[in-house]
Formats: structure tokens, sequence, C-alpha cells
């Protein structure tokens, strides 16, 4: 069953379109990931689909029920945990999710039984009764987790879960998410432009760009698209030998970037003596060359023809948070 | 979604306001502050002075009903407005997405709203009293408090559409500084306009001012004198401009998008 359709979903803001006629459909129970750089339209997407935006065009259903038509139905259904935070500081943590737990028409014991459940769960509990002003960046974005866990939606959606905490702290929310997706069969509706957020949690990935899906398809499919694996070779003449080197049947795809080539191969370590082979034959000098298993960075790589990380202007809020994640 | 949903909504968006207004120290003293120096400087100041058309009067009483107006109406202002502080802070978000209809969020934000300008209007009042103000009889005191409750929703409902049409602070002084102090001073707060010589348009003008009635209708229930219409009269105005100031601040909650 489809839990979350969209057909040509599509958001314009002053003629900038920063969705562009997006159709996919997630299964009950699933992980979907969507990975793309910032400023991709994948927060704008979430932001329509839990009725906080009104599409330019196109529709959605959640669990069946229209986002336009039905919000109400809609935001019964579902789980948010917001990107920037979504919290009210003035207030302590547990008063957040009191407040949140009543929104949602939880009743006397069930409230206590939640509040405390999810506390436990991000191990809040010695915090609750402290200003959310006085929490920190991390522990305010494990109440934040914590909130969109309360109610046992139907559909949980986590915008950029992770960004800006560190390793340990992901690996927690990443263990406490696939335990939620799997008990209480939750679908999760995530958005990341980390590549190793993808690959490790989702069952299907939709990579889009610039307003557009390019690609839907389980993590694996992805990169076996690529290669099984991929050889990343920099010399000084690029387009020669990428030329010479599309004749080799045993190459699965060839890709010519600004500063280099990727190839998708089997048995990659054995290919590499090939290749100079062929470089030295063309009187072509590599600088550089390794062999990896791919990633999703590969498939992004592969799809756009750009790296995720060579984005250009991008929201400081992000780049704040990256900056507080390399200290 | 049931009543029970709704009813719950309601109450916690009310605890919210109450939570933040008790935890808010100096929300709470700068609201006091200002209108007790007006009554203080003022009412002393001018005690002895003759208002024209009413003779000699003691003049904390004429003023203290526009005082209390003051505080009324800026505290439901704020109220209205810090929808942007939500916004800003994201926690917008969080009650928008809520399965709760737009009317019980409006209307759990505004009873808090109208509460905190209740006690803050009741302390200034307290002040008039200590100040020496003669006060009218048991159902004027109640006729106040439904003056002071109108009041109170329809600067909550104003507050409402500011912050749903403003995208930050940048425009929050201006608005404030263009919209209440003109209001204000064409309110008849300070003097009775209708009785001294300034140019016929003014005196025309205060009839089109919502504020005008509200301090009017106070100190028609809470003084019983120095008022120029009824008090029911007024109340109806101030009930009708309420209503529509509630109505304008729902719509336009409802359709803004986060």
């Amino acid at each position: 069953m489809d839990i979350i359709t969209t057909h040509e979903l599509t958001k314009k803001f002053n003629g900038f379109t920063a969705v562009d006629t997006i159709s996919i459909n997630i299964k009950k129970g699933e992980i979907f990931g969507f990975l793309g750089p910032n400023g991709a339209g994948k927060t704008t997407t979430i932001k329509m689909l839990t009725t906080l935006l009104y599409p330019t065009k196109g529709s959605a259903t959640i669990a069946q029920y229209d986002i336009l038509k039905q919000r109400d139905k809609v935001r019964q259904n579902i789980g948010v945990v917001f990107q920037e935070p979504a919290l009210d500081t003035e207030l302590t943590g547990r008063e957040n999710l009191d407040f949140h737990a009543r929104m949602y028409g939880l009743g006397r014991e069930q409230r206590k039984q939640r509040v405390d459940d999810v506390l436990t769960l991000v191990d809040l509990e010695e915090k609750q009764d402290v200003l959310v002003k006085n929490y920190s960046g991390l522990m305010k974005r494990r109440l934040e987790i914590a909130r969109g866990l309360m109610h046992y939606p139907t559909v949980l959606f986590l915008d950029e879960p992770t960004l800006g905490l560190d390793a340990q702290t992901r690996r927690a929310i990443w263990a406490y998410i696939k335990k939620m997706n799997k008990e209480e069969s939750t679908t999760i509706f995530l958005t990341t432009h980390y590549m190793d957020e993808a690959d490790h949690l989702c069952d299907r990935v939709g990579i889009i760009d610039r307003g557009k899906i390019l690609v839907i398809d389980s993590t694996k499919n992805l990169k076996n698209s690529v290669g099984h694996d991929v050889i990343t070779l920099s010399c000084d003449d690029l387009s020669t030998l990428h030329d010479r080197l599309l004749q080799e049947s045993w190459i699965q795809n060839v890709k010519k970037h600004d500063n280099s080539l990727t190839l998708g191969v089997e048995k990659g370590d054995e290919k590499i003596p090939i290749i100079i082979e062929i470089a030295q034959s063309l009187k072509l000098k590599i600088k550089s060359i390794d062999v990896r298993k791919p990633t999703l960075d590969d498939v992004f790589l592969h799809y756009t023809g750009r790296m995720m990380r060579d984005e250009e202007p991008e929201n400081p809020m992000k780049q704040h948070a990256r900056m507080y994640n390399r200290r | 979604m049931t009543w029970f949903t709704e009813i719950q909504a309601i109450y916690v968006m009310w605890l919210r306001e109450m939570k933040r207004f008790i935890r808010s120290k100096g929300r709470l003293v700068s609201s006091i502050v200002q209108p007790l120096f007006f009554l203080v400087i003022l009412g002393f100041g001018f005690r002895a002075i003759t208002i024209p058309g009413f003779g000699d009067i003691d003049y904390i009483d004429f003023l203290t009903p526009g005082i209390i107006a003051m505080a009324i109406i800026f505290s439901s202002m704020f109220t209205g407005i810090s929808v942007l502080w939500d916004k800003q802070f994201g926690f917008l978000q969080e009650v928008l997405v809520a399965p709760v209809r737009r009317f019980s969020i409006i209307l759990g934000r505004t009873l808090g709203g109208a509460t905190t300008a209740l006690i803050q209007g009741f302390i200034i009042l307290l002040i008039g009293l200590v100040l020496g103000v003669h006060i009218s009889d048991i159902p004027g005191i109640l006729l106040t408090l439904v003056f002071m409750i109108s009041i109170a929703f329809s600067w909550v409902g104003l507050g409402l559409v500011i912050a749903s049409k403003m995208e930050d602070f940048q425009g929050f002084q201006l608005i404030m500084n263009l919209i209440i102090m003109p209001l204000f001073f064409s309110s008849s707060t300070f003097f009775p306009l209708q009785n001294v010589d300034i140019p016929e348009i003014f005196r025309q003008i205060i009839y089109f001012n919502p504020m005008f009635y509200m301090v009017d209708g106070l100190r028609g229930s809470l003084i019983g004198n120095y008022n120029i219409n009824s008090p029911i009269y007024d109340l109806g105005i101030v009930m009708v401009f309420a209503v529509v100031m509630m109505a304008l601040g729902s719509y336009f909650f409802s359709r803004s998008e986060a």
C-alpha cells in the first residue's frame, strides 16, 4: 500500500521553481530518503506534505488523505522533526513534550507514559525540568526528535535529522530511527545531504537536484548502476583518455568531470594496471588514480555531474552547523 | 478530531501564555512601569487642573480608565505580535502541524493574552485605588470587566493581523508609533477633545477611533463620571470592533504559511 503519493507536486516562489513536478510513491513501512544538496527542494517538499506550505500545482496524499482538502486528517497522521529547532525555549523540556502531547489529544495517563518513555529514549530525563533555552544544540535536537516520536505517527518526516550533530549522536539517532521503523512500522521520510546517512538508513533513495527528481531506487541498485567498483583518476588530457576508454567494453560507464574521470568497473584493483597501460600508449601521464566501493556520492556525481560539496551559496545556518560539527 | 482535543488544545495554548508570562519578569515590570508613571506624574501633576466642560474634577479619576486601557492594549498587542517570535524561532511550525483547528489555536492564544492583559489592567486599577481613585458600584465593576475582555480581544486580533503580514520585527516599532500613539492621543485619554478648542476636524476624527469608545466606556463603567456616551452604547461599538478584529486575525493567521 502506498502511504505517500505525490502527483506533479510543484512549488514556485516568485517565479523561482523550488520543487518541480515531483511524483513519488512511498510504501507503508518504508524508510525513504530524499538526497540532494542544499536548496534542492527537500525542505519545501516536506513543508508541502506536512501542510505548512500550499503547493503551486499538483497534488499529494498521505495515508489516503489529500494534503489540500483533508488537511486536518493529514495532520493527524504525521509527525515532523523540523530542520530548524521548533521548540519553545521559554518552556522546559518536559513542558515542550507535554504541550505536544496535549495538542495531539493524548489522555492524562498516556501523556505521562509517553513523555517518560521518549525522555528515557533520548536520555534527557535529568534535564527534563531545565528551560530549553539552557539546552545545548545537541540536546535540543534530541528533544526535537523525541517529540516527533511521541504520538505514534503513521508517517514520520525527518528534515535533516542529524545536521550539525557529532558522529556518536548521529549513530544513536540512526539506531533509534531504525528501531522505530521496525517496531512500530512507522513509515519514515527523511531528507539529508549526508550520503552516509542515506546509505545507512534508507530502503530507497530519491536523488533530487534543483527541484527535480533524477532517480529513485534502492541504495543497492543505485550503487550497482554506477559499477561494482569506482575508479577515479586525473591526468593532463582528460578528453583524449575519455574518448579512448569509451571503446573498452569492460568499462560499464565513463564519466568526465572538470578535473577527473570516473569509471564503473568490476574488480577495480585488477583494472588499474590496464588503464595505466592505455594511458601510456596515448603518451598521457596519470596524476592520480584510486579505486573504491561506490558510495551514494558517486551516484550523485553520476546523475548530476557535480559533487555534492561544490554547491554554491547555501543557507548560512547550515554552514554554521557544519563548522560547529568540525570543531 | 473531537471536541476533547480542541478543548485541550485551547487549554494548552492558554497555559503556555501563562507560563511564559509568569517567567518573563521583565515583561511584567515594563508593562506596569510605563502606565504607573503616567498615572503618578500626570495624575498628580494635573490634579488641580480645570477641564473644559467638566469644571473642577479629580484628574486622577479622569485619567485612570485611559491608563488601564493603555496597559491592556500594550499587553494584548504584544500577545498577538508574539506570533512573530514563534515564527522566527520556528515554534509556529510545531503549532501549525498539530491536528487542531486553527480557530482553537487562536482562541487559546487570545484567552491567554486576555488573561495576562486583565492581570495587568487590575494591577493598574489597584495602584489607582491606592492613589485615591473613586470607583462606582459593583455592577460598574462587572461592566468594567466586560470592557477589559473586549478590549483585550480586539488588540490581540489586530496583533495577529500585523504578525501574519510582517516577516520580522523591523516594522514593529514603526507600527507602535504609527498606530498606537496617534490613536491614544485622539482618544481623549488625557483630556476630553470634544470640549477643547481644536480644529473641528479633530473633534470629528475621534468618533472613528475605537480607542475613544474603549476609554469612554471604561470611564462610564468604572468611574461612572466624565463619559460622553452611555457605557452600553460604547460597549456595543467595542464588541463589534472586537469581533471584526478577531475574525480578521483568525483569517490572516489561518492562511499564513510557516
